[in-house]
């Protein structure tokens, strides 16, 4: 704007800068978001192809009936999530939501151990009856129940 | 009958803003028109009704009265008072009819106070506000009668989702829409001025307070939103990069942005275009939001009620406000003339800086919110979190706050950095310490580079006031000093948050002791407890910091029973240096009882920080509005001496 650029040209300088810099946050975006595609997986797909073990992705689906165990440290638990072509054994540690419970659907957050345990750092059970999480919508409750029986 | 009343009011508003709408329009057209004279009575009026209207629905929460539809699906008798009427705006319609009511308030207020646009833009911009109201009013009206009855009548109300009823019920909703709704009357402002053509430093100092207004609102809404979900969902963190919030942050960006360009029209009658663009921008932000939040898309605390022809009404009026607005845009904006030239090294170099940053950190986040909405519709389930919103939205918030260390130090038009090298030394040693001392205590390189800005920040945000008489700096000046303050101390208890905290997962006994950071958790007993509309289990806990005489708190997992729903109430004890965060989780099978504690240095200054923000907000504010004040009784002055004179 000073020196070479004549002053004339400022308007246009200052649109093609704008412009430069919304198109580099889209292309920044477009590009963070394609690593992210599969940051939510169902225990099917993360069967079929396990994400990296340092990324934190979601895993989401049913805890199945019967497969609750609390550790002896009385904080850390162990259950399976499924749906109905999969089954992955998550750990967690901490205090679980008020509405966690077997039957019913859960995403965990966390990371897949070299094992293929996710250890899960946060759970996402539902808020309220009316709350879901979004990914977990089109999983009902007769699904649930379903993703129960077929494991007993 | 008090929902009659409401309703009746309801509708008059609305006929009201139709006679706003076309009176405005003729009188645009015909300069003559007897219509013209009435405009801004119909706007001050407009406004009471709508608020009377409220006022009822208030009183029919307060009396409990079962027969409104509204009340019986969320209230109850045995609620407490604040509750009954906070749980007013706690669901669809309510909180709809309060987006009205600010709404129509807003439009009141520039009908009554503004003094310094010209009668044709004035016009203009209250037929923009009628327009944009008259939308609002049928979408209410339509399709969320808050005033529907009930016949029969049921014995009892179903309650308010236990999850709300907290004092931050009564603050959060109110003001974050008294924001998201004022920020409707920068649009109204932009669309006016493109309208008749008035886009110019007096446009910009008309437009600057209600700017100011909305965007302070805004600012604690966000704050308040986020200390309640911090201290109610027991997850100890303070922002989720949940949609519902990002549709809160979308307008606050674009606002912030918006606040900077209009001082850099108002002082030197340049960004022209761009500061209009943005008025438009943020209110269609707001609508985003509320689209995203209301409409059912999202499904969370937030979205009261699913109804998809709901989904499709906001959408619909998203959809004719923002064409509409960028029609005319589109139509005009060829006849903006270019304004004021100036130097690379200048403020308005900066300011631009600083908005084409928070556009970038604006688009990052639309795009990271509505990806996984598109990406739904075309079948695919994916989420987006925390790891891509941290580090893009980082990428321009960095170099932004860089240069806000810099940009309040320069002056208009001209400037050498040259000049500046001196002053900035202080900083830079600031910064480089912070890091290097937060590196050697092995703290992640990010929270590190988040704790040198935020110090490099603090003696930065202070220098404008350097060399200057204390005593006669003006009061925007403070205001610019204090919120910039606030920026830095937030981003130091951000990074502290996310670099120092401590935290202790156990299960223990009764009467067993555990240490957290520098603290000693006794549990000392569980006890049942009761309320007024629930039950719960109470951990006595007492703590003891460094060895000092123990403090006692008590965290509670709470049974409501209407709605049946259990609640975790954390307990916090709050120091100089920082919070203790208590969760009491359940009870193993071998009887000890599960404790979440965490130790947050320094976590309070994410929300005083944020505070700060919206204090000098309002000292920015306050000095406008004093100037104008003076401004004002001079002219009064003038006018009434030369009347006398010409007599």
């Amino acid at each position: 704007m000073s020196g070479g650029i004549k002053a004339k040209h400022q308007r246009l300088v200052l649109v093609l800068i704008a412009l430069a810099a919304l198109i580099g946050a889209g292309l920044l975006a477009a590009w963070a978001l394609r690593s992210q595609a599969s940051y939510f997986y169902l225990p099917s797909e993360m069967a079929a192809r396990p994400p990296a073990s340092d990324r934190a992705v979601r895993l989401g689906g049913m805890v199945e009936q019967g497969s609750l165990k609390t550790m002896p440290d009385g904080v850390t638990i162990t259950f399976m999530v499924s749906d109905d072509k999969g089954r992955v054994p998550v750990r967690f540690s901490g205090i679980v939501p008020d509405l966690f419970k077997e039957g019913s659907g859960v995403v965990a957050e966390g990371k897949r151990a070299a094992d293929g345990t996710f250890v899960a750092g946060n759970l996402l059970a539902k808020h309220d009856e009316k709350y879901v999480p979004r990914e977990m919508k089109d999983m009902t409750d007769s699904q649930a129940h379903k993703t129960g029986e077929n494991v007993q | 009958m008090i929902a009659t009343l409401g309703l009746a009011a309801l509708w008059l508003a609305a006929a009201l803003a139709v006679l706003q709408l076309v009176g405005a329009i003729v009188t645009l057209r015909r300069a003559d028109n007897p219509l013209g004279a009435v405009v801004r009575s119909v706007a001050a009026v407009q406004g009471g009704l709508v608020a009377v209207s409220f006022a009822c629905l208030i009183w029919v929460f307060l009396e409990t009265d079962l027969s409104v539809k509204l009340v019986s699906e969320n209230s109850h008798s045995l609620k407490p008072l604040l509750f009954k009427f906070a749980a007013t705006w706690g669901n669809h319609e309510g909180s709809m009819l309060l987006w009205v009511s600010i709404m129509a308030l807003g439009g009141a207020c520039v009908a009554l106070f503004e003094r310094r646009l010209s009668e044709p833009a004035m016009l203009a911009t209250l037929a923009a506000q009628a327009f944009v109201s008259i939308g609002f009013y049928a979408f209410l009206l339509i399709a969320s009668n808050p005033f529907a009855r009930l016949d029969p009548v049921p014995a009892e109300g179903r309650g308010l989702n236990p999850l709300l009823q907290d004092t931050g019920l009564a603050f959060h909703p109110p003001t974050l829409y008294i924001g998201y709704v004022g920020l409707s009357i920068a649009f109204s402002f932009a669309v006016g001025a493109l309208i008749t053509r008035e886009v110019s430093p007096a446009f910009a100092r008309a437009m600057r307070p209600w700017v100011l207004g909305a965007w302070i609102f805004l600012t604690l809404g966000i704050v308040a939103g986020s200390y309640w979900a911090y201290y109610t969902l027991g997850w100890g963190g303070w922002w989720f990069w949940d949609p519902v919030e990002n549709a809160s942050l979308m307008p606050w960006l674009a606002a912030t942005a918006l606040l900077h360009s209009v001082s850099v029209l108002a002082a030197r009658n340049a960004l022209r275009a761009w500061t209009v663009m943005l008025g438009v921008i943020a209110f269609s932000m707001s609508m985003v939001g509320t689209f995203l939040v209301r409409s059912g898309v999202l499904v969370s605390v937030h979205a009261f009620a699913v109804d998809p022809l709901r989904g499709q009404f906001i959408l619909a009026l998203l959809a004719i406000n923002i064409g509409a607005a960028l029609t005319v845009f589109a139509l005009r904006a060829a006849s903006i003339s270019e304004g004021e030239r100036f130097a690379l090294a200048s403020r308005e170099t900066a300011l631009v800086f600083n908005n084409v940053m928070l556009s970038g950190i604006l688009g990052i986040v639309l795009v990271g919110t509505l990806y996984p909405l598109l990406a739904e519709a075309m079948g695919a389930r994916v989420s987006v979190g925390p790891p891509y919103f941290n580090a893009a939205s980082a990428i321009f918030a960095v170099p932004m706050l860089l240069v806000l260390c810099v940009g309040p130090l320069l002056g208009w038009r001209r400037d050498r950095l040259s000049r500046l090298t001196w002053k900035l030394w202080l900083p830079l040693a600031a910064a480089i310490s912070a890091a290097a001392i937060a590196l050697t205590q092995g703290v992640s390189v990010l929270s590190a580079l988040g704790l040198g800005l935020g110090a490099a920040l603090i003696p930065a945000s202070m220098l404008p006031l350097v060399g200057r008489n204390l005593r006669t700096a003006k009061l925007p000046l403070w205001g610019m000093v204090t919120a910039h303050l606030g920026v830095g101390l937030a981003l130091i208890g951000m990074a502290s948050d996310s670099a120092f905290t401590r935290e202790k997962l156990i299960a223990i006994n009764v009467g067993q002791t555990v240490a957290v950071g520098p603290w000693q958790i006794k549990l000392a007993r569980i006890a049942p407890v009761a309320g007024p509309n629930w039950t719960a289990l109470e951990a006595g806990i007492e703590a003891s910091y460094d060895g000092a005489t123990p403090i006692k708190l008590a965290p509670q997992d709470r049974a409501f029973w209407a709605p049946p729903q259990q609640v975790n109430h954390s307990a916090l004890s709050t120091r100089w240096n920082g919070q203790l965060y208590v969760v009491l989780g359940q009870q193993a099978e071998d009887g000890r009882w599960q404790l979440r504690l965490w130790w947050k240095p320094f976590v309070i200054l994410i929300w005083l920080g944020g505070l700060m923000v919206a204090l000098g907000g309002l000292l920015a504010l306050l000095g406008r509005v004093a100037s104008d004040l003076r401004r004002t009784i001079a002219i009064d002055k003038i006018a009434f001496r030369r009347k006398k004179q010409g007599r």
